[in-house]
């Protein structure tokens, strides 16, 4: 099974929850850090990286003997990574799709591909549970094919937690789709509904069951209560504004390591969320 | 005209509530929301909406079953799995390259533009503002966050006014880099945890990758001075400045639950006299910078 915590505003406890979630659950577990762009998950579960690989994604190199500047590549690429200028063509690498369009219009042969670095995937355990995340170089754009990467690692057997990255964009969407859970994690507050409500809407898009988690439960107002009770969004865990929470998570520590009654809480939130799996079951292929 | 973005790598450390209070303090400015895929201004600021765009994303392929011979050629060269075996295209994986719509022998494909979500020109009671809204799962946020600063500096220049004031979104990807380029300055939102120290880490290096001169406010710098610290060193290390160290107040979220600012709301409280100490100190740097 896999569940994706994802939360639309940034900041609310989605490695929070990932985390004590992951470490709480005996057997065979596995988290998987999608938040590619601001990896923070292994600064709690501290795991020993036995594995790193760089990722690279393919773009075009012109070999200029064999080009004839007939300049179908610039026509054919929508991302205008590819143009002719003068006597030469000059392909962008950092706003390449890699779509591969240049090189199969080339009629020529001229076109080949390298590879730009996107960033590192790295893998490794803390005892029981295998860890893995991806970090995007500093200075490239495109998150997406980084996080499919981290993504292609997924077990067949077992549960996988995957820390999805802010947001409702391509990003997201690229961390929750195929998952049988989407767990959303916001905050009580005007900007966590109103995030929240997108999250909602893109979850919603996938056709994915999902639950809420609220974090600092008793700041705020009920507005995000009452939206999950309309919206039949099951509320499955609140986690209060504790000041001693939120100073273990300013130093790095777990929750359940703090406070060890938690661990039963985040045991009862997976049975849960195995409930409505079960009961809703999987809508996407 | 000088243009501030508001970033901070990690989410939810208070981007906007800063936002918010500058847009009450600064004088002649332009407002520009560039967190498009999550964008919360609005709700502070309650926009007048004057004008409202289409915002144009890209295309989508888009198959014609009746002309489609299931030739497989489509699936042979899309990168994306984006065409399944009955030959239908899923929106959500398709990337917009257009390989499939231009190779397709029967002329089958069809490429249309796509609305990918809108643009607005505001009016609100701290002047104008650009801001978008990117449709659900759609793609290009940094195209659509070029738009909003590209229409904010017209609207400046238009007006006569000194500043754009801009909230950025998280992360150090796409809408991020889309968002600092050529900016006067970046003011680094942080928070003192050790997520908050790397999130920062990388976000400092991004805005000096780009050559973006950052600055950087310490949010609920007294929940853990000692990560505060840390934040500072790192600063140190990168030559930001520190100009704000914002004490953790409650007051923040109890403005933003009536969609006030801060300094609307209790001008009195602690948490906005460090943010107006923070605005003095902005602003003067500020002066120094080069015009955009």
């Amino acid at each position: 099974m896999i569940i994706s915590v994802a939360s639309g505003k940034g900041g609310t406890g989605k490695t929070t929850v990932s985390t004590n979630l992951a470490l709480s659950l005996d057997g065979d577990v596995q988290l998987l850090d999608c938040d590619v762009e601001e990896p923070n998950a292994h600064l709690f579960i501290h795991p020993t990286i036995e594995r790193s690989e760089t990722v690279t994604t393919p773009v075009p190199v012109v070999d200029e003997k064999k080009c004839t500047l007939c300049g179908k590549c610039a026509e054919i690429c929508q991302f205008k990574a590819i143009i002719v200028i003068g006597e030469t063509v000059l392909p962008f690498h950092e706003l390449c799709h890699s779509c591969g369009g240049c090189m199969e219009v080339c009629p020529e042969d001229a076109i080949t591909e390298t590879g730009r670095e996107m960033g590192i995937i790295e893998e490794g355990r803390r005892n029981g549970l295998s860890f893995a995340h991806g970090r995007l170089r500093i200075g490239e754009a495109m998150s997406p094919p980084l996080i499919g990467k981290v993504r292609s690692l997924t077990k067949p057997d077992g549960l996988t937690i995957i820390d999805a990255p802010p947001g409702t964009s391509c990003p997201v969407i690229e961390a929750m789709k195929g998952a049988d859970f989407i767990l959303l994690v916001t905050e009580p507050t005007p900007f966590g509904l109103h995030d929240l409500k997108l999250a909602v809407g893109a979850v919603r898009v996938l056709g994915i069951p999902c639950g809420l988690v609220i974090n600092r439960s008793d700041l705020g107002d009920d507005e995000v209560r009452k939206y999950a009770e309309n919206e039949n969004v099951p509320l499955l865990m609140e986690i209060p504004f504790d000041r001693k929470i939120a100073e273990a998570y300013s130093r790095g520590k777990m929750i359940i390591d703090e406070m060890p009654e938690w661990k039963q809480r985040f045991v009862d939130l997976y049975e849960d969320i195995t409930d409505i799996v079960k009961k809703e079951g999987k809508q996407t292929s | 005209m000088k243009e501030l973005v508001i970033i901070s790598g990690k989410g939810g450390t208070g981007k906007t509530s800063i936002v918010s209070a500058f847009a009450v303090l600064a004088e002649n400015k332009v407002l520009c929301d560039a967190d498009v895929d999550a964008a919360d201004l609005h709700l502070i600021m309650a926009p007048e909406i004057l004008e409202r765009h289409d915002f144009k994303g890209g295309n989508k392929a888009i198959i014609d079953k009746e002309k489609c011979t299931e030739c497989g050629l489509c699936r042979e060269l899309c990168r994306w799995n984006a065409i399944s075996e009955a030959f239908e295209v899923d929106p959500i994986s398709c990337e917009g390259c257009g390989v499939c719509w231009y190779f397709c022998p029967e002329k089958a494909i069809d490429f249309p533009e796509q609305t990918c979500g809108e643009w607005y020109i505001s009016d609100t009671r701290f002047g104008p503002m650009v801001h978008g809204r990117l449709g659900i799962a759609e793609e290009n946020s940094g195209k659509l966050v070029t738009l909003a600063r590209q229409e904010a500096k017209k609207l400046g220049e238009a007006r006569g006014l000194d500043l754009i004031l801009t909230d950025g979104p998280p992360g150090v990807g796409c809408p991020v880099i889309a968002s600092i380029g050529g900016a006067s300055a970046v003011l680094i939102v942080a928070e003192p945890t050790v997520s908050g120290r790397h999130d920062m880490e990388r976000v400092a290096q991004l805005a000096a990758h780009f050559r973006v001169p950052a600055l950087l406010s310490i949010n609920k710098f007294d929940l853990n001075p000692d990560e505060a610290k840390a934040i500072e060193q790192v600063a140190g290390e990168h030559n930001i400045r520190v100009l704000g160290r914002i004490p953790f107040d409650p007051t923040f979220t109890k403005a933003m639950v009536q969609g006030k600012t801060i300094v609307e709301f209790d001008g009195n409280s602690e948490g906005n006299r460090a943010v107006k100490e923070m605005w003095d100190q902005v602003r003067d740097f500020l002066e120094g910078q080069p015009s955009t």
